[in-house]
């Protein structure tokens, strides 16, 4: 969950002041019903009842890519704890935690018409105690306020590690697969959850379109256990374990995301890039040599090395690079009408792009 | 920092189309170069047959990347073809009946006994199919959950085009029109003991179900000699539980140092292929019904080859 400082020079934000800009200190928002007269005033062709989309952990990776995105034709608004230094204009920040009684505010004064779930937290290196919180206790939270405040639509970014790598996974796991993935790895066992918590409130408030994407890895400018995995100079392997391995384009996530936000759009979604290659393959597309090691070892080893944070991988993440764990994106394709857009090959590329880029520099 | 890789400037293929695989080396270089390339020249020249013209009319599903996303590598499966087929030629010397039986295109079951404790049944069929039948048909065929846990056999496995065996897997790979060979009696069939050779152990109703879902034609096959490669006294049921097997074998010839499978010869019946229509979700009495025909066919070509063969190495 860290951020990766080269956004702005790739791909500035906007400088193009709207009307619809809100202006002064996000912390204290105008009331929302000058403000809607004062923009169908200013801007009669925008459809003033509509809400705003509010992304919850927009300083990530993933939200600020999404923003860039979104802000030209929504109105947005953003939750992080983390500080936005290089927000469009026109997006309103709230530096605040989801789980404070702020967060209401934010929904009652706003008017949101759509929540992205982005906020998240992965870090294998946050105790278990405040991340299973983070987790929960703020999903929890966000969901009693979109019944509250009648929101019409929630998007949730869970992951297809919620399956779980095994042996004996089909080849390709359909949404309806049982979500396994804390059997061998026990810190997924949040995002597992927090699947399940959309999914019960998918059922639970139908006025509400609910919908849950699942993508494989995602590769790119992103912090993520598989973008720093293939970003190592001598990457550790399994001895005798070559999975095919599916990966999707950061920006694709995006576009799925923005698909998601369609109005009719509910359900759960896989996500997958266009293809899959065996690990190998990718190492060397990448032109990285990585280190075979045999399984037995390698466990222990990468254990120390993650309990001395000489690497940041947890040693369960191993089974990644043992077992297939890729899904059938048949349903986004067919209903969500979602297709990458990003081939393979510019998937695994976007994984070193930032690196070249900071190396330029 | 990365380095430019061949097939950057080609665009990229549409996913689902059926065209021939473009070799490319998955196997290192240097071991293709020193022996990969060896065994295989030497086995066309022993064999008088163009394997790699073979495994060029092998067509199958791939995926947008050209891949086969089951992991299929048409390099890796040149060599194994190539000892396989000497295997095959000269070692089982292997009869094949009825290959004719086996429809050029489309998809395919094919169902036999399983026997010998180690799949080598399999690998002979497979070999079959590839070098025998014209054209050469690609098998799949579904291989134990547990196989996939093994190291570089994980690896092997679906590289020369083996799945672990799931109803989704075959499913998809029956829907891309391709062929699977599969061993109804599973684990049971293949560790009998040498005392129940030829008796064939109950036969799982799935291959059924699936075969009236996808509407998929069903080629029998009896295979005659398989038995007598791995001679078993008996099982030790709780080693196996041990080790995770399913089953520990005593093997005699293993005592005295003979690794390799006694030389005997192979006999594979064909059979004409069966249709079945149904209700795929049917009574289990139901489907087993259909199974039976299939059981029957296996089984009568099974004693025709018994009577027929006058010894078993020859």
């Amino acid at each position: 969950m860290g951020v990766v400082g080269d956004e702005s020079n790739t791909n500035p934000p906007s400088k193009r002041s709207r009307p619809r800009a809100r202006r002064g200190a996000p912390s204290v928002p105008p009331p929302p019903a000058v403000d809607a007269a004062d923009e169908a005033l200013q801007d009669p062709d925008a459809d003033e009842e509509r809400g705003a989309v509010l992304v919850t952990g927009i300083c990530g990776r993933l939200g600020k890519l999404l923003v860039r995105e979104l802000h030209r034709t929504e109105r947005v608004v953003g939750i992080d704890r983390r500080r936005f230094p290089d927000k469009p204009k026109d997006v309103v920040h709230y530096q605040v935690d989801v789980r404070r009684k702020k967060t209401r505010d934010i929904f009652r004064t706003e008017g949101v018409r759509a929540v992205v779930h982005l906020g998240v937290l992965h870090d294998p290196r946050v105790g278990e105690r405040e991340r299973h919180n983070w987790n929960i206790v703020a999903f929890q939270k966000i969901l009693d306020y979109i019944v509250e405040y009648e929101v019409e639509k929630l998007v949730v970014l869970s992951s297809a590690a919620v399956y779980g790598p095994h042996a004996d996974n089909p080849q390709f796991l359909p949404e309806d697969a049982p979500l396994l993935g804390a059997q061998g790895f026990g810190a997924i066992r949040d995002l597992i959850e927090l699947d399940m918590l959309a999914q019960s409130f998918f059922w639970r408030h139908p006025q509400t379109e609910t919908v849950i994407l699942r993508p494989c890895h995602i590769l790119g400018g992103v912090r993520n256990a598989a973008s720093n995995y293939l970003r190592l100079e001598r990457p550790l392997t399994v001895l005798g374990f070559d999975p095919m391995m599916q990966a999707i384009h950061e920006k694709d996530v995006v576009r799925a995301l923005e698909h998601a936000l369609r109005p009719g759009a509910k359900g759960i979604f896989n996500l997958r890039g266009a293809g899959e290659l065996p690990l190998s393959r990718m190492f060397r597309k990448l032109g990285t040599s990585p280190i075979p090691i045999p399984g037995a070892l390698a466990t222990g080893m990468l254990d120390r090395l993650f309990r001395y944070h000489l690497s940041s991988f947890p040693a369960p993440e191993l089974d990644h690079l043992r077992y297939v764990c890729m899904v059938d994106d048949t349903r986004a394709r067919e209903v969500l009408g979602f297709t990458p857009k990003y081939d393979l090959d510019q998937t695994i590329e976007a994984v070193v792009s930032p690196r070249a880029w900071v190396a330029a520099r | 920092m990365v380095k430019p890789h061949t097939d950057a400037t080609r665009p990229p293929p549409v996913a689902g189309s059926q065209r021939p695989f473009d070799l490319q080396p998955e196997v290192s270089p240097r071991f293709s170069r020193l022996i990969g390339d060896r065994v295989v020249r030497f086995a066309e020249d022993v064999l008088g047959e163009d394997i790699d013209a073979k495994i060029a009319r092998i067509r199958t599903h791939h995926n947008e990347t050209g891949h086969d996303p089951f992991g299929f590598d048409p390099d890796t499966t040149r060599y194994v073809l190539a000892g396989a087929a000497l295997l095959h030629r000269y070692y089982f010397r292997t009869e094949v009946h009825g290959i004719e039986n086996v429809p050029g295109d489309g998809r395919l079951l094919v169902i036999a006994n399983h026997s010998g404790q180690v799949p080598l049944d399999g690998v002979m069929i497979a070999t079959a199919l590839m070098m025998d039948a014209d054209p050469p048909r690609f098998p799949r065929s579904m291989v134990e959950k547990w196989t996939a846990e093994l190291p570089f056999v994980s690896v092997l496995f679906p590289r020369v085009g083996q799945v672990v065996g799931s109803p989704s897997n075959a499913r998809r790979l029956l829907e891309n029109e391709e062929s699977l060979v599969v061993f109804p009696e599973g684990a049971r069939g293949i560790s009998k003991t040498f005392d129940k050779r030829y008796q064939m152990t109950p036969f799982g109703l799935g291959f059924m179900r699936l075969a009236l879902e996808t509407n998929t034609p069903i080629v029998p096959v009896a295979v005659v000699g398989a038995e007598e490669q791995y001679p078993s006294m008996g099982d030790i049921k709780p080693l196996a539980k041990l080790l995770g097997m399913p089953a520990f074998p005593i093997i005699p010839q293993l005592f005295v140092g003979m690794l390799a499978p006694l030389p005997t010869k192979y006999r594979l019946y064909f059979g004409e292929p069966l249709r079945f229509e149904g209700d795929p979700d049917d009574d289990d009495a139901v489907v087993e019904e259909k199974v039976w025909t299939v059981r029957t066919a296996i089984e009568s070509m099974l004693q025709r080859g018994l009577e027929a063969r006058e010894g078993v190495f020859f």
